[in-house]
């Protein structure tokens, strides 16, 4: 099969690493040109490529551990970078807190133009109408009544995952540790949605809350489908999130942190699965990304140019799929790997290596080269 | 008029117009933390560098004045005199 992108498009991979981001072109992602390190010596834990309104806009959460965090963006393939003079996200001064981390960067739909949204550490969701260069705080999150039982996963607490519906006002949320959240309103209010999902570390193992959702993902044709990859389990809702079933049967680990969807095909979903919360590699040292067509009800094994041996771990950003048809599906390493496959994970082609850490990949069809 | 001298790392130079030094009167009683707020009157994204939105030092950032570091004087309250210097150092740390 042929990538879908005409003569006037391509692609875009970018690859936020422990100590920088990378970036990358490609005009039938086979081959690959780079740029990069840009924000040397910075982690970029996010990353969201806009290409609504008739450009590409790249926007990436950086953090430097000197200097702190902040939000940067480029209109030009990372040519040039702009970042406001306040900071497009800071904690109003009521509540006492200040910006760790900005984990995920979410352009809103195309029926939504300037709407970008951002979950951040501490456990925070963000709202943006103006392209990602301002942020607001979601009070209706933020205040909570359950956040004082929120904790901190490994790497902070933070919201991770933010799904929106593409028409109406449903949004969910997930955050480590937390669970889902659901809003029906836009944001406004917010409910725990995760009836189903096991919390096994807790003396509860069924609670309204706390569960370690590690990343959740929308079904790109079956309204009120998600997907979840849970700290150990994996999951789909067809109620909205109103309750949660295992979908693990047939994977060789449930534990992991990656969940992608396909772009326009229900049923289809990608897992990167990692043999256990103790032993965080992939099963038998041997990576492969599993793929879903029919929701969870099957699974199949991909592992076509990915390496004999692999002990690394993906994180749950460092994986993303692109737009085209067939989609493209992307994925980077602990170990500073990136393989990138345009054939929906039939076959994998290692695009980078010996990077630091990667901690988010994002790609995506662009107009011109 | 007296003043007080602010020295950059290099790496935070280019988030003040390129200038190593910043300078600020000392015609009146002045703290580290009045010190940074005038910088980040003038330069918000170096002021951001600094301190978070709270308007606490960054974990990693070290400030010094007349040698001694203003974590084991009086934090953002340390004074400063006329004439002195105040260095920003960022520590040394990371992997």
């Amino acid at each position: 099969m042929e990538p879908m992108a005409t003569a006037a498009e391509s692609f875009v991979l970018a690859i936020g690493t422990k100590k920088g981001l990378w970036l990358a072109t490609s005009p039938d992602r086979q081959e690959w040109s780079f740029t990069g390190p840009h924000f040397l010596m910075a982690e970029i834990p996010s990353i969201g490529i806009d290409t609504r309104e008739g450009r590409t806009r790249i926007l990436v959460g950086v953090r430097s551990p000197h200097w702190g965090p902040t939000v940067a963006h480029s209109d030009d393939l990372g040519a040039t970078w702009s970042e406001p003079e306040q900071g497009a996200i800071t904690f109003p001064e009521d509540t006492g807190a200040a910006l760790e981390r900005v984990w995920q960067i979410y352009p809103d739909a195309e029926s939504r133009p300037g709407v970008v949204w951002a979950g951040a550490e501490p456990i925070s969701v963000w709202k943006s109408t103006d392209g990602g260069e301002h942020f607001e705080l979601n009070r209706g999150l933020w205040d909570h009544p359950h956040r004082s039982e929120w904790g901190a996963g490994y790497g902070g607490a933070a919201a991770h995952s933010i799904v929106v519906q593409p028409a109406g006002e449903t949004v969910h949320v997930a955050m480590s540790t937390g669970g889902v959240y659901r809003s029906l309103d836009g944001g406004t209010s917010w409910e725990a949605r995760n009836k189903g999902i096991s919390a096994y570390f807790m003396p509860d193992p069924n609670p309204e809350f706390g569960q370690c959702v590690h990343k959740i993902a929308a079904d790109a044709a079956v309204e009120g489908r998600l997907y979840a990859q849970n700290h150990h389990g994996v999951y789909r809702t067809d109620d909205n999130a109103d309750s949660w079933s295992s979908i693990a049967e047939g994977l060789p680990a449930d534990f992991g942190f990656v969940m992608l969807t396909h772009p326009r095909r229900d049923g289809t979903a990608w897992v990167i699965p990692l043999k256990a919360d103790g032993e965080r590699i992939p099963p038998d040292g041997k990576l492969a990304v599993h793929r879903t067509d029919d929701a969870g009800n099957t699974w199949k094994r991909l592992n076509t140019g990915l390496p004999e041996h692999e002990y690394n771990s993906v994180l749950r950003d460092a994986a993303a799929v692109d737009t085209a048809d067939p989609a493209g599906v992307y994925f980077g390493t602990r170990g500073g790997a990136v393989y990138a496959s345009a054939d929906e994970g039939e076959t994998f082609r290692e695009v980078a290596s010996h990077l630091p850490d990667v901690l988010c990949v994002r790609a995506a069809v662009v107009a011109g080269a | 008029m007296p003043e007080i001298s602010l020295l950059l790392p290099s790496v935070l130079q280019p988030l003040a117009g390129g200038q190593s030094v910043l300078t600020a009167p000392a015609d009146g009683p002045v703290t580290v933390g009045s010190l940074l707020d005038a910088v980040a009157s003038d330069y918000a994204v170096l002021g951001r560098r600094l301190r978070d939105e709270t308007g606490a030092l960054r974990r990693f950032v070290n400030i010094y004045v007349n040698g001694d570091e203003v974590r084991r004087l009086h934090g953002l309250d340390t004074e400063v005199a006329p004439g002195q210097e105040v260095l920003v150092i960022q520590s040394v740390a990371g992997g």
